[in-house]
This record gives structure tokens, C-alpha cells and sequence, in this order.
């Protein structure tokens, strides 16, 4: 690997390397430069980037923009960490030959995303190992919801088609265990195939999608201004990640920022976020290894969080905090006193939840070495946030970056090799710390001054990259701006998405009783993964 | 061993007295927004600020009809912001036995310049049901559905097994859910246990909007159950589709599959509203009074 120029000798480097096969290069942001080539560099292009500049695909999406260019157009995102810089490759293709080349076999993280543009657009992959549906379930009509001649409100015909079909696992003494779509436990829907010989588990078929709700069709019917909350309730647990990541993308579009009181007050919503959820998944990992009394612990802080949310901001999943240029909550004093007796107090209590679960032999027993997720695989799947970090894939959208006022705190990104459930749950725990800690220094930092700032009358055709790291992973809102303060196309990558192979792979060889705590050790969203 | 023991003496007990004693909710809290009807000037401005259509309003000639749907309401307040007639209260128990409960209609005059002159149909809601005052004739429908309720609330009402299916949800309802399981809210005290199959569940606790992919698996989770058996749709999606409504990927409210027994709305409930709902699906607490309406 080169030594790290600035993005601009990158860009220069990267355009020398491909001369005229680029058609176009442009700087939209300091951190996000498009690219617009035609299909037969999108190869080539991918492996200059990953092997020259450590670049990872972080996106694939489309877009119908026939009506004004004749074309679709797909976007391939690679995030440049160590550069801090988004490369966008822009590749047309005509609509009378709707097909595209799949990057799956080279780039394994490329596989549900393509196949879901493949589902939603109606474009036909070529060279994919696993073509087969999996937005639209497979009883699905023969139809293309993401293309702008399809009407959100659609009514479909009962479904008729195929039921799916599983791949067979056959051998002596193998069989099948099938779950879902309804869970035992209080969760969202989801179908795995677990194939068996004995307790442990073969291989690992999953079927998403059963929450596939329409949400980007329905962010093209609504004002911006509505599309805020749609954000907020396209993952329940990451509501204000969600809704300030496409708060960020309309700001970004606008060539807004919001204030600093504003800034500080997102990254502490943030990581009030990231507390209540790594809280609450420490004691759900030791629930799912029979160890209630600690759960019931975290379960007691997490309600703390959970209230002081609250009274924060009206609500206890933080929603209705957010809004385009801003927030929409001042706190008084009152409530800055509420938010700094938490970070005092929660500190203690989180180290002596954190010592009960240590000092389980019982416990840690089953937790380590169980559900190993392989650096490499994580590389290979493109793996994001706390399950990358803790199978050594260091990225961190929070310091690579710097979004809201994470460049005003410091804070460390723990990233662990071992990539076990035991790992998994020690990046959330050193989470909690730094999460306080950022907490504890925003609060004393804390400026006065404006909320928001006025977005105004949106403009036309722009497209922008909004991003947080939410306390999954990272998540994405790429939009195209239409006329009256509307948008064309908002594209949602919640980090589940991602990270869900992953699950199959870390499963591999372990026993069936282990995969709840293995899954949860992910804790990945259904919602978000299906919109 | 003993170190867990002394750690759970130390934490004492922090179960709510719930509903013995009221919700305990910050000042803070957005709970269902409150309309002052007599002084309302104008509903367009709260309709137009409203992402889920929970307030709307229709002209007909020189009269607007004007609809509050808690049913729809996510509490976000933006309303409230567009229009100070608009308070948005902390009150979180809305649960309702009927979806028509959750709406309140109201007529006004029109003024040329669109405002509203005065009030012409007062506001109420738009059920007859409620009404305690009518004589009830014995052997209608309303006598038979009270023995039929009285008989659920005897076999049900002392201990009740849930299960819950998320039909949908975005998992915002299941964390307030989940959380009902927590040292906080116990929901065991109540002798109310969450199960995880159908055949021993008597109450179907159900989180939307119902999509496609499940409403298949909603039917067969429902037709798995044994009778009696009480349904109740939670959040503001499980009671209307919410912020989804209808669309080609959703076919919207709990009660476009199931019939309802009880709504929840909220986005999401909290756990207070959540225990308040399920407390009067088994008759053991009263529906929500309606919101204050006072006759002009």
C-alpha cells in the first residue's frame, strides 16, 4: 500500500490511472467525489481502489433517472478511512439493455446489495453466484417498485408465485431445523434454515425482507420535513441515528451545517443511542447463556437511559429530536443537570454489571470462542461498526469521519482480533465508557448559541451522501433533491444490511443452542435491512 | 453467588407501583397532543405540519371538517409547534376497545379567507358504542358482546399468556415490549407471561403496519391460537398503518387482517401505556376517558 497522500493526490493518482476511461470527476464535497465511468471499469476501478488505497465498497445503489437522462444509473460508494474521503463511481445503464455486471465473486460485500437493485429495479445481474430474489419474496409478481413508473400505491394481485427454494444439505444424519418468521422471543421477523448434523450447524440459510415496508418508494411521496420522521422509524433502535443521517444528507444537498450547540447536541443523542442499546444487548448476550440476574441489571440501566432520554427530548427512543439545519429541543439547565448526574452515575453501576458477568466462569465459558467471526471474512463481507471492530476491521465513521462534534471529543475505537460473541460484547462494553466520557466533555464544552439553522427552498437535482455512525455501524442516506422541497430518491443502508452473511459465517461449526447468543451478539435490525 | 445476592439487596426493589399508583413520566414527555376546538382559527396548518395524516381536514363548500386520529398520532408535536391552539399533553394511557374511540370530528364555518368562523358541529367522537347512557335492549348485539366480555374477563382476566409477533414493526414498539419484562415494569406481578408459541397464548400482541411478507404468518399465528382469544394491536402503525399507511409493500393496520380487541397508540407506546393497554384488554382497567371536550 502507498503511503496516504491528501484525497486530491488520490483523485490525481486515480485519474492518471484511468485517463479518459473516467468520462467525468467531480468534487461535490471535500469528502465525496464522483466518478462517472462506463460499466467495464467498474472491475477495474474496485480492485485500484482496494488494493492501492485499502478502500472498502460501502454502498451499492440505483437510481431511475430515465426520465430526464434515458438511463439508470448505479452508484458504487467506497469509503477511502484512512483518506477520510467517499469515492462515488457513477455507471450508466441503458434502459433497453437492463443488466449489470456482478462484483460478488471479487467483492463478497457486494452480494445482497446487488441482488436486491437487481429485485427493486428490475435490472438483470450478470455473473452473480446466487441471482435469486430477495427483496421481493419469490411469490412476489413480476414487478420493479424502485422504478419511477411504479406507483407506491400499488395494490399487487394475492401472491401466486414460487415458494422459495432452499438449497439442499443433504448427507447422513443431516437435516433441517427451520425458524420463523415468527420468533420465539419478542423479535422482529426473519427465516433461517439451520442444516444440521448432529448439534452443529452446517450451513445457515436466512430469508429477510418479511419487513419490507416500501420506505424509500415512500421518502420520493414526502416532503423533506416528513421524511425526518419516516428516517426515525426506519430502525427503531438507531431513530435518531437514522433521522440524522438523512438530516445530514439534506444538509449536505443544501450547503448548510448545522450549529455547534446543535452538533453537540446530535453526538450526545448519539451516544445516548449507543448506551441504552449496548446496555441492553450486554444483558440480552447474558440472558441468552442463562444468566437473568445480570440482564435484569442492565435492563434497570437501560430504563434509566431510557428515561432520561425522555426528558431530553420527549421521548424515550429520542424521536422528534431531530430535524433538518438542527434539533429541535433547547435543554435547560434542569435538563443538563439530569444528563450530567447520568454520566456520573451510570459509570459505576455499568463497571459493577460489567464485574458480575466477569466473574461468571459459567458465563465467560460460553461466550468465548463461541460464534467466530475470521478478520479476514469480516474484510472479505465488508463487515461494519461493532462486529467489524471486533473481528479487527478498524473503521469508525466517528473519527474516520468526523460528523456532528465528534471532532471536538477524543474517544478511543477498541477493535479486537478474536472476533467472538466474548469480543463482540467487550467492543460494546469499552463502548459504554467512551460513550460517558464523550458525554462528560460535550456537556462541559457546551456553547450557547442557535438550534438550527434554515434550510430554505431545497435545490433541484442535487445529490448528497449523508452518514452516521449509529452504535450498529455506519449507516448511509444518499439523496437526489426534486423540485418543491421533495426528493427523487433517498437510498437508506442501515448497517444490518451488511453485516448479516456474517452471521452465517460466524454460526459455521457451532451448536444450535449457541446461535441465539450468537445472534444477538450481531443484534442486527430486520427493519433496517428490509425497509 | 453471594456477590449477586448482595448486589440484589443493595439495588432494593425499583418495580413500579404501576397502576396502583400514576405513570411516572418526565414533564418533558410528549403524550397525546390536546386541541382547544372553540378556539381553533385554522386546522390547516397543523394538517399541513402532520407526517402521518392524524390531523386532516376537508372542505366541503363553506364548511371544513376537521379529524384528530390518535390512531395515526406518533405525539411528535409538530402540530403543537404550527399552532399554539395545539397542546401536547404527557397523558400516554390512550388505549381504546374500538378504532372509532381514537377519533374525534369537528365542522366548522369558513370565513372567505379559509379561517374558521365558528364552531358548527361540536366535536365528539364518532362512536355510539360509548354511549353509557342508552338503555341497553336485551338480546341485541351490545348485551350479547358484554356477556361475551364479561366471560373473557373471568377466564383471562387473572392470568394471561402473550404472544407477540412483530408484523412489521420498524422495533421501536418491541424495545418498550421488551421492556415490559424488566425489573421496572414486571409484567409478571400482574400474572401476565410473554410465551413463545401461539398454542398457549391467550392475548395476540401485534406490532405493524402489517406488511405482505407477513400477513400470512399473522393469520396462521392467530389461527394457532385457542379460544377465547383477545388481540391488540399496538403503536401507531398497529393501530393505522401509521407514517406507512397502505402501499404496494403493506397492507396497513393490524385490523385490515385481524379483528381488534384493544389499540394501543403511541410511536412507540410506552411501557405504562403498554401495561395500561393489555390491563384493559383483560378488563382489569377502564378504556381512556376522551379527551376533554367540553360541550360550547
Amino acid at each position: 500500500m502507498n503511503d496516504l497522500p491528501s484525497v486530491t493526490g488520490i483523485v490525481a493518482e486515480v485519474r492518471e490511472r484511468f485517463g479518459d476511461r473516467l468520462d467525468a470527476v467531480r468534487v461535490s464535497r471535500r469528502d465525496e467525489i464522483y466518478f462517472d465511468a462506463k460499466m467495464d471499469l467498474v472491475a477495474g476501478f474496485s480492485a485500484h481502489l482496494y488494493k492501492n488505497w485499502n478502500a472498502r465498497l460501502a454502498g451499492i445503489f440505483a437510481d431511475d433517472v430515465r426520465g430526464q437522462e434515458n438511463v439508470f444509473h448505479l452508484y458504487y460508494v467506497y469509503a477511502l478511512d484512512a483518506a477520510h474521503a467517499f469515492f462515488i463511481l457513477r455507471v450508466p445503464v441503458p434502459p433497453d439493455k437492463p443488466e449489470f455486471t456482478s462484483l460478488a465473486n471479487a467483492i463478497p460485500a457486494a452480494d445482497v446489495q446487488e441482488r436486491e437493485i437487481q429485485d427493486l429495479f428490475g435490472l438483470k445481474l450478470i455473473g452473480h453466484p446466487n441471482p435469486r430474489r430477495c427483496a421481493l419474496h419469490d411469490d412476489w409478481p413480476d414487478v420493479h417498485p424502485l422504478r419511477k413508473d411504479f406507483d407506491l400505491h400499488t395494490q399487487l394481485p394475492p401472491f401466486q408465485g414460487e415458494r422459495h427454494k432452499f438449497r439442499p444439505v443433504e448427507g447422513e444424519g443431516v437435516f433441517q431445523v427451520p425458524v420463523g418468521p415468527v420468533h420465539a422471543g419478542i423479535i422482529e421477523p426473519g427465516h433461517f434454515l439451520f442444516s444440521v448434523a448432529g448439534e452443529p450447524v452446517l450451513y445457515l440459510q436466512m430469508r429477510l425482507f418479511y419487513t419490507h415496508k416500501g420506505t424509500e418508494k415512500l421518502f420520493e411521496h414526502l416532503p423533506v420535513t416528513h421524511g425526518v420522521r419516516l428516517a426515525e422509524s426506519i430502525s427503531g433502535d438507531s431513530s435518531f441515528a437514522h433521522a440524522t443521517a438523512f438530516c445530514h444528507a439534506i444538509e449536505r444537498a443544501a450547503g448548510v451545517e448545522a450549529p455547534p450547540r446543535a452538533q453537540a447536541l446530535r453526538t450526545i443523542c448519539l451516544e445516548l443511542e449507543r448506551l441504552y442499546n449496548h446496555i441492553g444487548d450486554i444483558g440480552a448476550i447474558a440472558t441468552d447463556v442463562a444468566f437473568v440476574v445480570a440482564n435484569m441489571h442492565a435492563m434497570r440501566l437501560k430504563e434509566r437511559v431510557l428515561r432520561v432520554n425522555e426528558q431530553l427530548t420527549g421521548n424515550r427512543l429520542l424521536r422528534g429530536m431531530a430535524c433538518l439545519g438542527g434539533v429541535r429541543f433547547n435543554w435547560d439547565d434542569g435538563q443538563i443537570k439530569v444528563l450530567e448526574k447520568l454520566a456520573a452515575e451510570l459509570g459505576p453501576e455499568f463497571d459493577s454489571l460489567v464485574e458480575l458477568i466477569e466473574n461468571s466462569s459459567s458465563t465467560r465459558d460460553r461466550l468465548e470462542d463461541t460464534g467466530i467471526l475470521k478478520p479476514k471474512v469480516a474484510r472479505d463481507l465488508g463487515v461494519v461498526g461493532i462486529a467489524g471492530r471486533a473481528s479487527g476491521f478498524d473503521h469508525d465513521l466517528r473519527r474516520d469521519f468526523p460528523h456532528a462534534a465528534y471532532d471536538r471529543v477524543k474517544f478511543h475505537v477498541p477493535v479486537y482480533q478474536e472476533g467472538d460473541v466474548e469480543h463482540r460484547m467487550q467492543v460494546r462494553i469499552d463502548e459504554v465508557r467512551e460513550s460517558l466520557s464523550i458525554i462528560r466533555q460535550l456537556v462541559a464544552t457546551l456553547l450557547a448559541g442557535a438550534l438550527r439553522v434554515e434550510i430554505g427552498e431545497l435545490p433541484a437535482s442535487r445529490t448528497a451522501l449523508g452518514y452516521v455512525e449509529g452504535w450498529r455501524g455506519e449507516i448511509y442516506h444518499w439523496i437526489r433533491t426534486a423540485s418543491g422541497n421533495r426528493l427523487a430518491r433517498c437510498k437508506v443502508k442501515d448497517p444490518s444490511l451488511q453485516n448479516w452473511p456474517a452471521l452465517s459465517e460466524a454460526i459455521l461449526g457451532n451448536i444450535v443452542p449457541d446461535f441465539p447468543v450468537v445472534n444477538k451478539s450481531f443484534n442486527l435490525s430486520y427493519s433496517g435491512t428490509d425497509r | 453467588m453471594f456477590d449477586i445476592l448482595r448486589k440484589s439487596l443493595r439495588t432494593g426493589i425499583v418495580t413500579t407501583s404501576y397502576p396502583e399508583t400514576p405513570v411516572e413520566i418526565s414533564r418533558f414527555a410528549r403524550g397525546r397532543p390536546e386541541i382547544d376546538w372553540h378556539k381553533w382559527e385554522d386546522a390547516r396548518p397543523a394538517t399541513a405540519a402532520c407526517p402521518t395524516g392524524a390531523i386532516s381536514c376537508q372542505d366541503a363548500g363553506e364548511r371544513r371538517n376537521v379529524r384528530l386520529d390518535l390512531a395515526k398520532c406518533t405525539f411528535c408535536g409538530l402540530c403543537a409547534e404550527a399552532d399554539k391552539t395545539i397542546r401536547m399533553t404527557t397523558v400516554c394511557e390512550c388505549a381504546a376497545r374500538h378504532r372509532d374511540d381514537l377519533v374525534t370530528e369537528a365542522s366548522y364555518s369558513l370565513k372567505p379567507d379559509g379561517w374558521h368562523e365558528r364552531l358548527v358541529a361540536t366535536p365528539d367522537s364518532k362512536k355510539s358504542h360509548l354511549n353509557k347512557n342508552a338503555p341497553l335492549v336485551p338480546g341485541s348485539l351490545d348485551v350479547l358482546g358484554q356477556k361475551i366480555k364479561a366471560q373473557v374477563d373471568s377466564v383471562l382476566g387473572r392470568s394471561l399468556h402473550i404472544r407477540e409477533v412483530d408484523a412489521g414493526s420498524c422495533n421501536g414498539c418491541e424495545i418498550e415490549i421488551v421492556g415490559l419484562n424488566s425489573p421496572v415494569y414486571d409484567l409478571e406481578r400482574f400474572g401476565i407471561h410473554f410465551v413463545a408459541s401461539p398454542r398457549h397464548a391467550d392475548l395476540l400482541l401485534v406490532t405493524g403496519p402489517v406488511t405482505r411478507n407477513m400477513e400470512l404468518a399473522l393469520r396462521k399465528t392467530y389461527d394457532a391460537m385457542p379460544a377465547p382469544r383477545l388481540v391488540v394491536a399496538v403503536g401507531a402503525c398497529g393501530c393505522s398503518g401509521g407514517i406507512f399507511g397502505r402501499n404496494y409493500a403493506t397492507v396497513g393496520a393490524v385490523d385490515a387482517v385481524l379483528p381488534v380487541d384493544v389499540y394501543i397508540p403511541g410511536c412507540p407506546p410506552n411501557p405504562h401505556a403498554l401495561l395500561h393497554g393489555i390491563l384493559v384488554a383483560i378488563g382489569r382497567l377502564s378504556p381512556a376517558p376522551k379527551s376533554a371536550n367540553p360541550a360550547p
